[in-house]
């Protein structure tokens, strides 16, 4: 993408990375507005918040983490992979583990739908002032997380083909770039785990 | 006509699928310019009806509708749109020496979902209207308005990735694709604007995509994020939904400013007066911008000492303008000034952002926005920054570049008497709403009590003659495309990089690598007549 | 009648429109010297240094101190206008101890008013001249604003919560009230007036009414009415906290945490009771959401502060 001379001779700025740097950025304040919901709900609503959280499904919460993480590294080490062939499966790896968890995620939304936490009429815990809104914001930030991981498994299908053939467009420097984009939705689940999970749990 | 970007291609496709910056620009320009006007006719509606104190024009819910859609319009689909996208678009690659953009078909993309954005805020428009005002406040918007408020919110939400595209492009292109030797301190400030306005596109805009998205859950699902009668804050809608609006104004302003500082110095023949400190007062706005968003809710219930720290931050981010209008006006000094229509916009604006900017004082001052906010003084004030100070910077800009993008002039009187029409009519339709809000007017008022009725007929008149300001570019420039005199490669005799080049420009912008100036705004005013370079007009 | 600022701002009634007509003046004075001063620099470097003009132009020197100097200055100038507003600013918070209480509902696309001892508005207030008056407002569905050009006051009205706004007025006579918060179809004509009367007058005018109980009273019997008093009472089987002097005592919670019991806490209990268990207490109480309109929680929140210390 890059064709004309640059700044300085000898260094060359890869702008594909920096775009994905800056679209990251924006990202980070995109998931920071749902932080900030959270953190107001958790102060306006202590008793119910940490109450609502303990509703949720630890266990599949917990491996659904070390799918991701694994995940991660994966694709890391797909991006680092020098022979395109390699690169693919690792690839192809990343994008079934993220297809993993999206399905333990809609096992776990299946079961939640099924015991009454899903926020409208027949909320089961209506009783106890923020939990509606505690599970609203569940379904919220993993939903729009869901969405950026079915984004990224698309992603990573595209240049797992692409590697496979060894395409101009899905050599290293388009793969690292990707899996900067995968790292990030994996950052972002590692803050949403604890908050959603983990609070209160010892009480 | 010779080769350019103008005849690389003639079919429709050509230009539908095109990756050339300066064709997206065009589509851009041509969408925003039918924006414009649908904002504008809300807008004349508007006037219309407040000429008389009763409601007969129209009903209480359609008055409603029109100032929403006029907000609605003209700040998303016009105003934050305008210069980056257009000017922005067309002549950042060419004030750098690139040959487009660093990533040519998300540029494109971006103006696909511009328009689609658009599309489905017009359709909820024309379905029967929002009646929410631009700003939503809940629990209004989310409880208690029976309109097509989840629609023109997913517009606005489609939109907004067309801004965050358009911003990482800017930044990366900004980063990579600078000509050998054309360091930051070197670049012109039209492109220091561009860059500080797309760190904020791409910082502020996700937190308007997630308000958005909350209130239409709040909408369809009562979940009770802002709504008190299930625990919610309607006041959590106004930190975020003003943490993106706050910094969103600079958004339109900074890339304005960027335009009168290349259009003063050619005007004036002198290098604009202190480079550095107007490179810094941008990227000061721009971060201090992010610091301010309470200033808006003053009266809103949030705690005094909120108010208090947003009051002293709010004076703090005046300082950088009031640098910037400093150093126009002594760029000015000792100048060879002529008074082409760029030049009549440009020192339009100077006047009208001061006026705007001054006014700002009095709403951050704590007591004074007690009694002035939510009245037509607010009104008056973003209206002269973003009417008086934006919309005259885009047309100066417009003017100025015209002859680059399209390879034609346009005819010098009737574009000058255009630029006094603006200036004359603008002033009489919103300097009047000061007094108005001073007198306790409110806004988005559709009846008004009658002892403000003078001032408000006043603002109408000269909304009819802002209203003719406007109407003419759309003639004299459709004139210029057809037959207007052939331009050169610089008839403005300026020091852009851009201007190294044949106007139109070819696709790939530079036929030979341009030369890169030592300094930017290298201008003598001590040149004397015809060396200058300023070609003769038939 | 006492105008602010040359007649610029209207009629000027009340103690703070007379400080904020001050700063507002001298604002005037300052913004409109900087304005005139830069319009008139830019005219006349346009025309002395039109192009054609037969004038010196040698480049003028570096000028680091002017920048400085016009950097300096006006932050300077700005911190003393903060200064001067903030401090008006935090006097306009705090209301003056034997304020006269008056509660505020504002509704799609109306004013209700009620004094203390009982009289009731609509869309009107009627206060004395030269006392300072507290109104408690509250909302009974979207925000609205409380506006009185004459006072150059204006405060937020929300629902779900009280927000507070207090006066003096100075002169006597009717001015505007106005919603200044876009609330709806009728936003424009929810509009009333505020009658300042000499304090005689208002004193007849307030026992002239009809009679109605004061608040308080009515609180009381909306107390026993809905049932409060079958468990909060000390004869009550029920084990249920005693509420006499309950207002700005502090509780303590069975989550460990101690609260002041302020006017929020009051309402939430009231509404949401399950949000802050008194220790000790079980959680039986029934919410009230619902039953009970913002009039009637002010009144019980009103009979509650009645109630004195035990």
């Amino acid at each position: 993408m890059t064709r004309d001379a640059h700044a300085l001779p000898g260094v060359e700025p890869d702008a594909g990375k920096l775009g994905m740097w800056a679209f990251l950025a924006s990202e980070v304040l995109f998931f920071g507005g749902l932080f900030v919901a959270y953190l107001y709900g958790r102060t306006h609503w202590p008793q119910g918040w940490s109450g609502a959280s303990r509703h949720t499904d630890v266990v599949l919460g917990t491996v659904n983490t070390a799918v991701l993480l694994t995940s991660s590294a994966l694709v890391a080490l797909g991006a680092a992979a020098p022979a395109r062939r390699l690169s693919a499966r690792l690839l192809w790896s990343t994008a079934a583990l993220g297809v993993l968890f999206l399905a333990i995620k809609g096992v776990e939304w299946h079961a939640e739908w099924r015991d009454g936490l899903v926020p409208g009429v027949d909320f089961a815990l209506a009783d106890t002032p923020g939990a509606e809104e505690f599970f609203a914001l569940y379904f919220v930030m993993t939903g729009l997380h869901g969405v950026h991981m079915l984004l990224g498994i698309a992603l990573l299908a595209v240049l797992a083909t692409g590697a496979r053939r060894d395409r101009p467009w899905a050599q290293a420097r388009q793969v690292e770039v990707a899996a900067l984009y995968w790292h990030f939705v994996d950052v972002v689940w590692i803050f949403l785990y604890p908050l959603l999970y983990l609070v209160s749990r010892h009480g | 006509m010779s080769a350019s970007y103008l005849t690389d291609g003639l079919t429709i496709r050509s230009w539908l699928a095109t990756t050339d910056h300066k064709r997206i620009a065009i589509l851009y320009a041509i969408a925003i310019t039918g924006f414009f006007f649908v904002g504008g006719a809300a807008a004349t509606i508007i006037r219309l009806e407040l000429a008389t104190p009763a409601g007969d024009l129209v009903g209480h819910d359609t008055y409603n509708k029109l100032f929403t859609a006029h907000g609605v319009i003209m700040v998303w689909l016009f105003l934050i749109p305008s210069i980056p996208s257009v000017l922005g678009n067309f002549l950042l690659p060419l004030m750098i020496g690139a040959s487009d953009l660093a990533f040519p078909r998300i540029n494109l993309l971006s103006w696909y979902l511009y328009v689609a954005g658009g599309l489905v805020t017009l359709a909820a428009l024309f379905l029967g209207g929002v009646d929410t005002g631009w700003t939503f406040y809940t629990p209004y918007s989310t409880m208690f308005s029976n309109t097509w408020v989840t629609l023109v919110l997913v517009g606005v939400f489609i939109t907004g990735f067309s801004s965050i595209a358009t911003g990482v492009n800017f930044i990366v292109t900004l980063h990579a694709l600078r000509a050998p030797g054309l360091t930051w301190f070197k670049l012109p400030l039209f492109a220091w604007a561009i860059y500080a306005t797309s760190l904020i596109l791409v910082l502020a805009t996700p937190v308007l995509a997630i308000t958005t998205l909350l209130v239409v859950a709040e909408r369809l699902f009562q979940v009770g994020i802002f709504d008190p009668a299930f625990g919610g804050d309607p006041l959590l809608f106004q930190h975020l939904f003003w943490f993106y609006s706050h910094p969103a104004v600079y958004v339109m302003v900074l890339p304005a400013m960027g335009v009168v500082s290349e259009v003063l110095p050619c005007f004036a023949r002198r290098p604009v007066f202190g480079y550095r400190a107007m490179a810094w007062a941008i990227l000061g706005i721009a971060s201090v911008g992010f610091l301010v968003w309470g200033h808006h809710m003053f009266v809103s219930g949030q705690s005094p000492a909120a108010s208090l720290a947003f009051s002293l931050l709010s004076f703090i981010v005046a300082i950088p303008s009031a640098i910037k209008v400093f150093n126009w006006t002594a760029t000015l000094y000792k100048g060879a000034i002529r008074f082409d229509a760029p030049m009549l916009y440009a020192l339009g604006f100077v006047g009208l952002f001061t006026i705007g900017g001054l006014t700002g004082l009095f709403l951050a001052s704590l007591t004074l926005d007690v009694h002035l906010t939510d009245t037509y003084f607010v009104v008056a004030h973003f209206h002269y920054i973003m009417v008086g100070g934006a919309v005259m910077a885009y047309f100066a800009g417009l003017h100025f570049w015209w002859p680059k993008a399209t390879g034609r002039m346009y005819h010098e009187l009737w574009s000058r008497i255009a630029a006094v029409l603006v200036f004359v009519g603008f002033n009489l339709t919103f300097f009047p709403q000061f007094l108005l809000g001073a007198q306790g007017m409110p806004r988005r008022y559709h009846t008004y009590p009658p002892e403000f009725q003078v001032l408000n007929l006043f603002s109408s008149a000269g909304a009819g003659v802002l209203a003719i300001g406007y109407l003419m570019p759309l003639a004299y420039f459709a004139w210029s495309l057809l037959r207007g005199a052939k331009a050169g490669d610089n008839p403005f005799a300026a020091t852009g990089i851009e201007w190294q080049t044949r106007s139109p420009p070819p696709t790939h912008n530079f036929e030979i690598p341009p030369f890169v100036p030592p300094r930017p705004y290298d201008y003598d005013a001590q040149e004397s007549g015809p060396a200058s370079g300023l070609e003769v007009k038939p | 009648m006492t105008t602010g600022a040359w007649h610029l701002l209207g009629p000027q009634a009340s103690t703070a429109a007379a400080r904020t007509d001050a700063l507002f003046l001298a604002m005037l004075l300052l913004c409109g010297a900087v304005a005139a001063g830069l319009c008139t620099l830019v005219v006349v470097f346009s025309i002395r240094y039109r192009r054609g003009a037969n004038v010196d132009r040698t480049p003028p020197r570096d000028a680091t101190r002017l920048e400085v100097a016009w950097t300096l200055t006006p932050l300077v100038i700005f911190f003393g206008i903060f200064a001067w507003s903030a401090h008006d600013y935090v006097g306009e918070q705090r209301p003056p101890p034997g304020a006269l209480p008056v509660t505020v509902v504002a509704k799609q696309w109306m004013w209700k008013l009620q004094h203390r001892e009982g009289r009731r508005e609509i869309n009107e207030l009627h206060v004395p001249r030269g006392e300072p008056v507290v109104l408690t407002m509250s909302s009974e569905d979207a925000i609205h604003s409380f506006f009185v050009p004459a006072f150059r006051l204006k405060q937020d009205v929300l629902p779900g919560r009280w927000t507070r706004l207090w006066f003096t007025a100075t002169e006597a006579g009717e001015f505007p009230l106005f919603c200044a918060e876009y609330c709806g179809t009728e936003h424009s004509r929810m509009i009333g007036r505020i009658v300042v009367m000499p304090p005689a007058d208002f004193g007849r005018w307030l026992r002239s009414g009809p009679a109605q109980p004061s608040r308080a009273q009515y609180g009381f019997a909306l107390f026993r009415q809905l049932g409060c008093s079958g468990c909060h009472d000390a004869r009550s089987t029920i084990h249920a906290p005693l509420l006499d002097g309950i207002a700005g005592r502090t509780v303590h919670l069975a989550d460990g945490r101690s609260v002041v019991a302020d006017d929020q806490y009051l309402r939430d209990s009231i509404l949401v009771p399950e949000k802050d268990i008194v220790a000790g207490f079980a959680p039986v109480m029934p919410s009230f959401a619902g039953q009970v309109g913002e009039e009637d929680l002010d009144a019980l929140v009103e009979y509650l502060h009645s109630t004195g210390s035990p």
